[in-house]
């Protein structure tokens, strides 16, 4: 059997920008139901503001409110939206000079079909009710009418200095043959490395290159399930995202058999007493709860056999 | 061919602090750039080339940092290039911007790296958990403890070494203005008395997060005529290596000792510790200081405590290490590599203020990052090169 295993893994983060303060005033403008631009050292009124002067390279800090109505400078049409665009049905991105200004703001323009847009037309903001100090402040884009866009009262008082961009990525996390080999062994309780066919050291798991000489290790070696703790560290700080209450011992354990030790818990003895040169063995989960991860081992714990001299190990630190 | 000489003329950096609320990313990156264009008395027109660097993209969420910096960075019309090796990634970033002046290519650049630690959670971002794997990672710390551990019953050092270190550093913090920690009540004893975080590393003997940069400009020689005080690079030198291989030396890495005798050989060097006036090392872990001096000769193998123990890496020792206060006291990841290049030079250039060491003719800057596996280093002297 070749193929791979793989799993789907999310890695989400809510992010902070702090927005300084050109950015901060432009989002402050959104929330408070104005569009303010930035004017540059050659007079062109620019929306967003740019952060820095492009030509002196000076801090812009000469806001000019422009209108909320413009004209489309250019277009293009979306007709499948993908998650986290403005519209779940079709609509139209446009580049849109305001009343005002020199340089067209980028948005969304709530129509129903292409033969909707064209260069040139007049359109006007949809500001949004629930304003935040956000781009998304403005909703969208919307044919102008004769009476303009609905005005909005300001929000709030103090400026906006800061927003949260929550980022989170699906990825599938494949795994390479050799490693699928290993996570295979484990799901029948046993543990596998392979030995690398030009430095013959056993890899556990195993690599598609060995670090060492690049080679894709090869020859299947089962390891015992007994070994000694090389080094280690005691966590006592809890963090986001961790899976294991403190405090834990984290250890690397040299599997007899194995050329490289494994990054794994210690359990069965007071942290305070785990020792570099320790003897531990894999304590399994029940069988029942098995899947194809290093996770089936639960831990490790002592053996009570007496510590491996330390001349046997050195050389793995 | 031989490289051309080059110079550092101009050192800028920020206020770190944890948190810069005031600027955006590029309002942060403009601070210490304005200082570094101010320290060398020139302005954007003068520069040819931009470099930027910055910490893994998942450290911010920002993943093409020179896209969405460009115009802030006065790189428009102007090559911009990015340099990614994790935590050594402002050395790198300032190596490979000198090696733009050191094969001619330019005569100017500027060279920028920054991070917001506040804006993410690198802590998080070090250790998400990947499908099939045991979910025992702990960040930083808990990766590097066990080499610490390792470390310490390799050398026998008595365990209080690393409360001398963290205590020196953080003393030396108040020396520099820009320093993120300011703790004038640090001693050896408070250190040790200190929570223990990742044992056998405790909570004063690990780096703070901070929300700064660092800026370099770089120029020829002929460009470095019109300065009164240059840093020449004496010798710049990069490696790497795998972060896991069977009986792979963590302590004392194979890239570390092959980078270090690369370097000193460049820079003419036959003994570190006579020959160096001033080291600024990256040590985020206290102990960290003792394992590079090792590592990089400064001391024989088993010796680096014995060091660090004797005072010899306070400001009035033989060897002053991290004057600044280091890493110890102001990591913003991205900057922290060119902060170490930048302060030696600001000690080669006698500009380092109430942290000068007298008489400085030739300085270290170090940089490590990943498992122990990328390294960055300089020297830079007082003197034009000879070689």
């Amino acid at each position: 059997m070749t193929r791979t295993l793989s799993a789907p893994v999310t890695v989400a983060f809510d992010y902070t920008r702090s927005t300084g303060p050109v950015i901060g005033r432009f989002l402050t403008g959104l929330r408070d139901g104005q569009v303010v631009g930035g004017r540059t050292s050659e007079g062109a009124v620019v929306v967003p503001p740019p952060e820095f002067d492009p030509v002196t390279h000076e801090p812009i800090t000469d806001f000019v409110e422009v209108a909320p109505v413009g004209t489309v400078t250019s277009w293009t049409w979306v007709p499948e939206p993908v998650k986290g665009q403005p519209f779940d049905r079709p609509f139209a991105f446009v580049l849109v000079r305001l009343d005002g200004a020199d340089a067209p703001l980028l948005h969304a323009l709530d129509v129903s079909s292409p033969d909707e847009v064209s260069t040139g037309m007049r359109v006007q903001v949809r500001w949004r009710e629930e304003r935040v100090g956000s781009i998304t402040d403005i909703e969208c884009f919307e044919v102008a009418t004769e009476s303009g866009p609905t005005g909005v009262e300001a929000i709030g008082d103090n400026p906006v200095t800061g927003v949260i961009v929550p980022v989170s990525l699906d990825y599938l996390y494949a795994a390479s043959p050799e490693e699928s080999a290993f996570y295979r062994g484990l799901n029948e309780g046993r543990i596998l490395g392979q030995r690398c066919p030009t430095c013959e050291k056993v890899y556990v798991p195993p690599r598609s290159a060995c670090p060492t000489d690049g080679t894709p290790t090869s020859e299947e070696v089962e390891v015992s399930q007994t070994g000694t703790i090389t080094t280690f560290c005691i966590v006592n700080v809890p963090f986001l995202g961790q899976k294991i209450t403190p405090p834990y011992v984290s250890a690397y354990v040299l599997l007899d058999g194995a050329d490289i030790a494994v990054l794994h818990l210690i359990l069965g003895v007071p942290a305070a007493e785990v020792r570099m040169g320790m003897r531990v063995e894999a304590v399994w989960k029940p069988r029942e709860e098995w899947t194809y991860s290093l996770e089936n081992i639960d831990h490790f714990e002592p053996t009570g056999e007496p510590d491996a001299d330390y001349d046997t190990y050195k050389h793995h630190l | 061919m031989a490289k051309q000489p080059a110079a550092v003329v101009g050192v800028g950096q920020t206020h770190h602090r944890a948190k810069r609320e005031d600027v955006s990313m590029a309002g942060l990156c403009r601070e210490a750039i304005d200082r570094a264009l101010a320290d060398a008395n020139m302005t954007f027109d003068d520069i040819d080339a931009v470099v930027v660097g910055k910490a893994p993209d998942l450290f911010e969420g920002v993943m093409m940092p020179e896209l969405f910096l460009a115009e802030s960075l006065g790189a428009a019309g102007k090559p911009l290039l990015r340099v990614h090796t994790a935590g050594s990634v402002g050395g790198s970033t300032a190596i490979v911007a000198s090696s733009l002046v050191q094969a001619g290519v330019h005569k100017r650049v500027l060279t920028v790296a920054y991070e917001k630690q506040s804006e993410s959670n690198a802590m998080w971002a070090l250790s998400v958990p990947l499908p099939f794997n045991m979910p025992v990672h702990a960040g930083a710390g808990g990766y590097f403890a066990p080499h610490v551990r390792s470390y310490i019953r390799r050398s026998e050092a008595p365990t209080h070494v690393g409360a001398i270190v963290a205590a020196k550093d953080r003393q030396n913090a108040l020396k520099n203005p820009y320093a993120h920690l300011k703790n004038p009540d640090t001693t050896v004893e408070s250190v040790l008395a200190s929570q223990m975080l990742w044992d056998p590393i405790r909570y004063d003997e690990t780096c703070p997060s901070s929300d700064g940069a660092c800026a370099l400009v770089i120029v020829s020689e002929d460009v470095a005529a019109a300065s009164p005080n240059p840093a020449w690079i004496h010798g710049t030198v990069m490696r790497s290596e795998a972060t896991t291989a069977a009986e792979r030396d963590q302590v004392n890495p194979q890239a570390s000792r092959d980078a270090a005798a690369a370097l000193w050989k460049q820079a003419g060097i036959t003994n570190p510790l006579e020959e160096i006036d001033a080291a600024e090392i990256y040590v985020p872990f206290s102990w960290f200081e003792p394992m590079w001096l090792e590592s990089l000769g400064f001391a024989e193998l088993g010796g680096g405590w014995k060091l660090s123990e004797s005072g010899a890496t306070a400001m009035d020792g033989k060897i002053p290490v991290n004057c600044s206060g280091g890493v110890l006291s102001s990591n913003p990841i991205g900057a922290s590599g060119m902060l170490r290049f930048g302060e030696a030079a600001l000690q080669v250039r006698g500009a380092a203020g109430e942290h000068q060491v007298d008489g400085v003719r030739r300085a270290l800057g170090h940089a490590y990052g990943g498992g122990s596996q990328f390294f960055a280093m300089w020297v830079v002297g007082a003197e034009k090169p000879s070689n």
